[in-house]
């Protein structure tokens, strides 16, 4: 892999230095993967047809693990890519490093703050500029499920905890797998974001998850998300441990189980195998009020030379313009980031998740997910994480599991 | 001038290699343990903040895991490896006719890489598809043998494809150093009667010792810094229940953005490399002065 990496970075180094046209990008992402790289190529047209040149880097990898590691190489080097694949408050945490550029000309020019739910636009500020620029919304708290097992057994979509539990117990009786679940940390995560985000509601998932407010983090309530969380560990099957997401989707395909709590990105494993939402499988949110979002962005690095800043802000403006948030959200299946965008291609899940994120940005419960690094940067996040995944994973009791939150939160600061 | 040359050749050769080594092994070693007094972040600042990092290594329940796997899974594999490989070589060296055939036979897992050891040990292992789904596909339908996804059990796991990978190498190690025993010894024995286990205890192993201290030396480094086998048998878990320090390091570096804590488990990971380097190069430099 390393020999990968230095090869990727010497090439592009070449191609940059061979190419002196205006305007000029270079852009640092991990899409690689069918669906996202089609959709990157599709910004990769759109900007070679304005007269710009795209240098592309991609980094696959460890979930953009390698691609940071190629970033950090390159910013300590003074030589940093025109823009990079980067979201939450490792946006802000690169800023503190001194790094990153000003595009607010754009986004005033084009008028971001009225199109962008303000919640998201925050994301994208350091402190009060604009340097960055969102490119999609998934949201993280869907569960989905087998109609047909539904069907069944006579369950509806659950609306709270206890219902979901009750279902649960009568499938398990009838033989299905409740829980389709694959047994790594960040899933573990979010299963326990969407628990918390039920039972804490709104309010105190942004108190324990965002301020992370230590009252709220020991409260009875935090007990009772792990006690939930310990009921559902008996929901899935004993064989769980390490199955990766796609793997548990494909488990409620073929009605081996019949719910997976996961990002939309699942979705998308569903349409390429051909099932039709609210036939084959069914989409609806977490028992709970409110939205997790899980927003891809591109920072804007500090580059030298006019080509490279016309490219950069070339860059911006096609990200968040309308055409591109609507082609590549089509193949990622999230949503568009801006909200004036037309939703008549897409599907009736991602109408669901638009619908729901205006009305959640208004009353003020359209929060950051933990899990996917959107609320917290990568100290706290991880600790909180390892925390969730040793409960869910032994037979930890939730006064314990608490405190060993309330402690690995303070230690990580 | 060519008296100069011939005194100093072999300095100026050595020279690059020297330099080198000087730079990007002690070098770096000194950067490290800087960094590790300092609250670096994503990247590294310099500015020393004494032994912070240390004391959030040790109060983190997952260091203590994983040092604490570091230990169960070392003296393991060290001890059963060790064990095992002087069992097959004593076996193999009883002059029997297929040795050549067999030697290959056990050294041959040595030639895999630990990550495909891991891939093919984790479906062997996992209920749903190996050991256990096979034994309840015979009839035996209470069979459980789910160590790889219980977190108190999933340690060991590693010890098995560890030692199933290691123990063909120390095998040959000892293969050596039986041949290299002198044989007008054994002979000699023989003639007086004594029989072939004493022979073993009395004679043969004893004047082994340098073949047992090399492999001891080969396998605890391969201990202390395995990292492909776990990320591949089990990725750390269940939960961060099979986590050693040199996956810890990795997630503290390029995971999480901590470099200051992947900096000192760094530094903790090579005290524990010199605890058992340091008494070994001592008693070797010594035993040269004699």
């Amino acid at each position: 892999m390393k020999s990968v990496f230095f090869g990727a970075v010497s090439a592009a180094a070449l191609i940059a230095s061979a190419v002196h046209a205006e305007p000029q990008a270079e852009v640092l992402h991990w899409w690689t993967s069918g669906g996202e790289a089609k959709s990157v190529a599709v910004l990769q047209e759109e900007f070679a047809s304005k007269g710009g040149t795209w240098t592309d880097m991609p980094v696959a990898g460890g979930g953009g693990d390698a691609a940071m590691t190629a970033l950090r190489a390159r910013v300590l080097s003074g030589n940093a890519p025109t823009a990079v694949q980067l979201k939450g408050p490792a946006i802000q945490e690169w800023y503190e490093e001194g790094v990153l550029a000003d595009i607010s000309s754009v986004a005033e020019a084009q008028g971001w703050a009225d199109v962008l739910p303000a919640s998201i636009a925050g994301h994208m500020k350091c402190e009060g500029t604009w340097c960055a620029a969102p490119v999609n919304v998934h949201r993280v708290d869907w569960i989905w499920a087998n109609a047909d097992v539904l069907e069944a057994n006579g369950i509806e979509m659950p609306t709270t905890w206890d219902e979901f539990n009750a279902a649960a117990e009568k499938l398990a009786a009838a033989g299905v797998i409740p829980l389709a679940h694959g047994g790594q940390a960040w899933q573990d995560a979010t299963v326990f974001e969407a628990v918390a985000l039920g039972i804490l509601g709104p309010d105190g998932f942004r108190k324990a998850f965002v301020d992370l407010d230590m009252d709220t983090l020991k409260s009875d309530e935090m007990k009772a998300v792990f006690d939930q969380m310990r009921t559902m560990r008996g929901y899935v099957d004993e064989n769980f441990s390490g199955r990766d997401w796609n793997l548990a989707t494909a488990m409620v395909m073929n009605g081996e189980a019949a719910f997976q709590i996961m990002g939309d990105w699942a979705k998308g494993e569903f349409m390429a195998a051909g099932k039709v939402p609210g036939e084959d499988f069914l989409c609806a949110s977490v028992p709970g009020d409110g939205f997790l979002y899980n927003v891809d962005s591109f920072a804007m690095f500090t580059v030298d030379g006019d080509d490279k800043k016309a490219g950069q802000d070339l860059l911006a403006e096609l990200i968040v313009g309308q055409n591109f948030q609507k082609v590549f959200n089509l193949n990622k299946g999230s949503i568009p980031a801006r909200i004036d965008v037309p939703l008549d291609e897409f599907d009736s899940c991602a109408h669901l998740s638009a619908k729901d994120m205006s009305e959640s940005s208004d009353n003020g419960s359209l929060l950051p997910s933990y899990a996917h690094g959107m609320a917290l940067r990568g100290a706290q996040s991880g600790a909180i994480t390892d925390v969730v995944t040793a409960h869910f994973n032994s037979d930890m009791s939730s006064d314990e599991a608490v405190n060993m939150l309330a402690d690995a939160v303070a230690n990580s600061m | 001038m060519t008296k100069w040359l011939e005194e100093n050749t072999p300095k100026l050769v050595l020279a690059p290699s020297f330099i080198a080594v000087l730079i990007f092994v002690y070098g770096f070693i000194a950067w490290t343990a800087w960094v590790s007094f300092t609250r670096s972040r994503l990247l590294p600042r310099y500015d020393i903040e004494g032994l912070i990092q240390y004391e959030r290594l040790f109060a983190s329940p997952r260091w203590d895991t994983a040092l604490n796997n570091l230990f169960v899974f070392g003296i393991l594999f060290i001890l059963i490896a060790m064990v095992l490989g002087l069992i097959l070589a004593i076996l193999l060296d009883q002059n029997i006719r297929t040795e050549g055939a067999i030697r290959t036979i056990y050294l041959y897992p040595m030639a895999l890489s630990m990550i495909v050891t891991g891939t093919a040990w984790k479906w062997i292992l996992n209920p749903g598809l190996g050991i256990e789904a096979m034994v309840r596909g015979w009839g035996f339908e209470s069979f459980t043998f789910d160590w790889l996804v219980n977190p108190n059990m999933a340690i060991y796991t590693v010890v098995i494809a560890a030692i199933w990978q290691s123990s063909g190498f120390v095998m040959a190690l000892f293969l050596a150093g039986l041949r290299s025993v002198d044989g007008e010894i054994i002979k000699a024995a023989q003639v007086d009667g004594i029989p072939t286990w004493r022979i073993y205890t009395a004679i043969i192993i004893p004047s082994m010792a340098p073949i047992f201290l090399s492999a001891f030396i080969v396998l605890s480094h391969l201990a202390i810094k395995s990292f492909d086998l776990v990320i591949a048998l089990t990725g750390g878990g269940p939960g961060y229940a099979t986590d050693l320090p040199a996956t810890y390091m990795y997630a503290m570096a390029f995971s999480r953005g901590d470099i200051g804590q992947a900096a000192s488990s760094a530094m903790i990971m090579m005290m524990v490399v010199f605890a058992i380097v340091v008494p070994y190069l001592y008693s070797e430099l010594r035993s040269k002065d004699d």
